[in-house]
């Protein structure tokens, strides 16, 4: 079932990805104001979504992980952090390449932009932590490290929309009327970059599954092999 | 080889199948043990053998990966911390701070307000609670002692020593065995991790063997021949 | 409740007394803030008009540098010969340990601050156009939140290697609404623009949050081995 499930996966993703390919670029209306450069949009909102799902799947599977110390639970929120920061990269290299014809300025501190980037840095460091930490402790410093992170996302939103009103800058455009082809072009890049994250996130976690078996088989076998040498 | 039964008493502490992996190192490797009150054992073995893990998982600052322990009776080993003493091979001490302000400090986690019982400790393991140089211009031998007075300072029912007699001069060393006869003549449980096992020689009720990561042998009488 | 407090007093004193006998930190460290005011004085040359408006930035930058090397001693003290597990085996709960040494760097930062702010005021011919009582609530409550999530995190860095670059690492991204909030509040303040008070709620909000998470967590990250 599962072994199936992969593949039927993959050319899923295929399928969408094309198909969002050929819409963003061919079957959705040029915009009026900006043009065809507009049509970055179909890429830039849709990884916008994917990451913030995924960095809300890494905290969920952080709580668990404090609550229940399961590995598997340690494995996801790893692997949903770094695909999570592939997608928000995304958002942030995007974003200034869209600005910059269309405000003539590659970055302003608007609300979106500078909260995705504030979350980027804080999982960027959450990963980094992971990294640097000894190997026992590494799940738990990082599902604190989670939860605090999750916790700041709130108060980034806040402290920046207000900032932003203090400071008042050009708005990013998508709000107002949107063309109905337009978001529907939207969604389908959307549900294209859903399953490739599921498909990457996948993979990672098997991968990480089986390296931490192979950890502990290595561990197990050094432990008998001392016992067998008394 | 003479084994000890322990057929009459309660044991205190009773071990079952404890492992504890540090990455690919198995530090224990399924220890199973009892332990019964009152008595004095001595934890001999090589370096590498897991004393020290065995004493730190007994004190709860080791989690073990696998198995259990249950101490009076219970495995949830925070809620019985008050009746176990820990002294460790560093001196768990602030240098700084003079013999008597350390012991009050550490007399305060656990509640105890009371200078008098510091001093009194100080005395019982032959210090002067007067002493105002900080503890780290202590010779060797005062800060061992210093530091084990600050394991016993809540009169615990158990204690758990990591080399008390390192770097300790002969002297201060007998001082030490016979100070800890008394307590296990007053009723203590104590274990004492060390090297210098004969240094305990008519001390310890029973002297625990261990080698890589499992307790041997556990006899009355130290084996001279099989530890040099 | 009480083991706490009486627990936390202890611990605090304790340290507060150490510091007071050697004022080796505390000595450094107010020669690094003061190098801090020095450089930051050379880098930035403006009218009085211009520094009222980017003070607050500044002011909290060095703030922020200085604080962080302090937090970065937090725990070397309960290091060396490991103390820290003397600790543990007692039944002080893990708390009262966390908020004395909160409030010891809160002390700390504070003095540093009060001796850096007449610096600044000199260097830059710094006066407040707004309500300047505000300030005092501002730094408090700017100082709690750094050094709340400093601590904490400094903690956990205990647990990693190359601990030092990892406190800044692990501080400055969760601390950046914190700091937003700082030295808006501060400018709003010197410049007498706008109201300080949303951000001054914001901060509290801050401090909450946060506090209260360490509080939770803090027994986890103590007894990870």
């Amino acid at each position: 079932m599962i072994r199936r499930t992969f593949p039927i996966l993959g050319v899923l993703t295929a399928v969408l990805l094309s198909y969002g390919l050929y819409e963003a670029l061919i079957g959705a209306p040029t915009e009026q104001s900006m043009g065809d450069v507009q049509r970055i949009f179909y890429y830039h909102a849709p990884s916008a979504w994917t990451a913030f799902l995924l960095f809300g799947i890494n905290f969920v599977a952080s709580v668990v992980y404090l609550i229940q110390r399961s590995i598997k639970a340690d494995i996801i929120a790893l692997v949903t952090a770094e695909v999570g920061v592939v997608f928000c990269t995304v958002v942030l290299v995007t974003g200034p390449i869209w600005a910059r014809p269309v405000w003539g300025i590659w970055w302003t501190w608007d609300i979106r932009l500078t909260s995705t980037l504030v979350l980027w840095l804080i999982y960027v460091s959450y990963l980094i932590l992971r990294r640097f930490s000894s190997s026992g402790q590494t799940p738990l410093m990082a599902a604190v490290i989670a939860i605090f992170g999750a916790l700041d996302v709130p108060l980034v939103y806040f402290s920046i929309r207000f900032f932003r009103t203090q400071h008042p800058q050009p708005v990013i455009g998508g709000e107002g009327s949107i063309d109905p082809k337009m978001l529907q072009v939207a969604l389908i890049n959307w549900a294209g970059f859903l399953c490739f994250a599921c498909l990457v996130c996948w993979s990672r976690y098997r991968l990480e599954l089986l390296q931490r078996e192979v950890e502990e088989t290595e561990a197990l076998e050094a432990l008998l092999d001392s016992r067998k040498a008394q | 080889m003479n084994h000890v039964s322990h057929a009459a008493a309660t044991p205190i502490i009773v071990i079952h199948d404890l492992v504890k992996q540090f990455g690919r190192f198995a530090a224990l490797r399924g220890v199973s043990a009892e332990f019964v009150s009152g008595r004095l054992y001595a934890i001999v073995g090589e370096n590498g053998a897991g004393k020290t893990t065995l004493l730190r998982s007994l004190a709860g600052l080791t989690r073990p990966t696998r198995g259990t322990i249950s101490m009076l009776g219970t495995t949830d080993l925070r809620s019985v911390c008050r009746q176990v003493g820990y002294m460790a091979h560093p001196s768990l001490l602030y240098d700084e701070m003079a013999g008597m302000e350390n012991l009050r400090y550490f007399a305060r986690l656990y509640g105890i307000q009371d200078d008098e019982r510091c001093a009194a400790t100080i005395t019982a393991v032959g210090l002067d609670p007067a002493l105002t140089r900080p503890v780290g211009q202590y010779s060797q031998g005062m800060r061992q002692r210093m530091s084990l007075a600050r394991a016993m300072i809540h009169d615990p029912r158990i204690l758990l020593l990591d080399e008390p007699f390192s770097n300790v001069d002969a002297h201060s060393a007998r001082q030490m065995t016979h100070l800890l006869k008394q307590l296990r003549d007053a009723g203590k449980t104590i274990f004492v991790v060390t090297h210098q096992a004969s240094q305990l020689e008519h001390a310890a009720d029973e002297f625990v063997q261990m080698e890589a990561g499992l307790i041997t042998r556990r006899t009355r009488e130290l084996m001279m021949a099989e530890t040099p | 409740m009480s083991a706490i407090t009486n627990v936390a007093r202890a611990s605090l004193s304790k340290d507060l007394r150490l510091e007071w006998r050697s004022k080796d930190a505390i000595n450094s460290m107010l020669f690094f803030a003061l190098l801090v005011v020095v450089i930051f004085s050379f880098s930035f040359d403006p009218t009085a008009e211009e520094s009222r408006r980017i003070a607050g930035g500044l002011v909290w930058v060095a703030f922020l540098f200085a604080a962080v090397v302090a937090l970065n001693q937090t725990w070397a003290r309960e290091l060396r010969n490991q103390v820290l597990d003397a600790y543990r085996v007692s039944p002080a709960p893990a708390n009262a340990l966390f908020l004395a040494k909160a409030f010891g760097n809160f002390i700390f930062v504070i003095v540093l601050e009060t001796f850096m702010t007449p610096l600044f005021i000199v260097f830059y011919n710094l006066r407040a156009l707004g309500p300047a009582y505000q300030l005092l609530i501002v730094s408090a409550l700017g100082t709690w939140a750094l050094v709340v999530n400093g601590t904490f995190f400094a903690a956990m860095s205990l647990r990693t290697r190359s601990r030092e670059i990892m406190l800044p690492l692990l501080l400055f991204p969760i601390s950046i609404p914190a700091l937003l909030a700082t030295v808006e509040a501060t400018t709003a303040i010197l410049t007498g623009d706008f109201s300080a008070k949303f951000w001054i709620v914001l901060l509290a909000a801050y401090n909450v949050v946060f506090t209260t998470a360490c509080l939770l967590l803090f027994d986890t990250v103590l007894n990870a081995e």
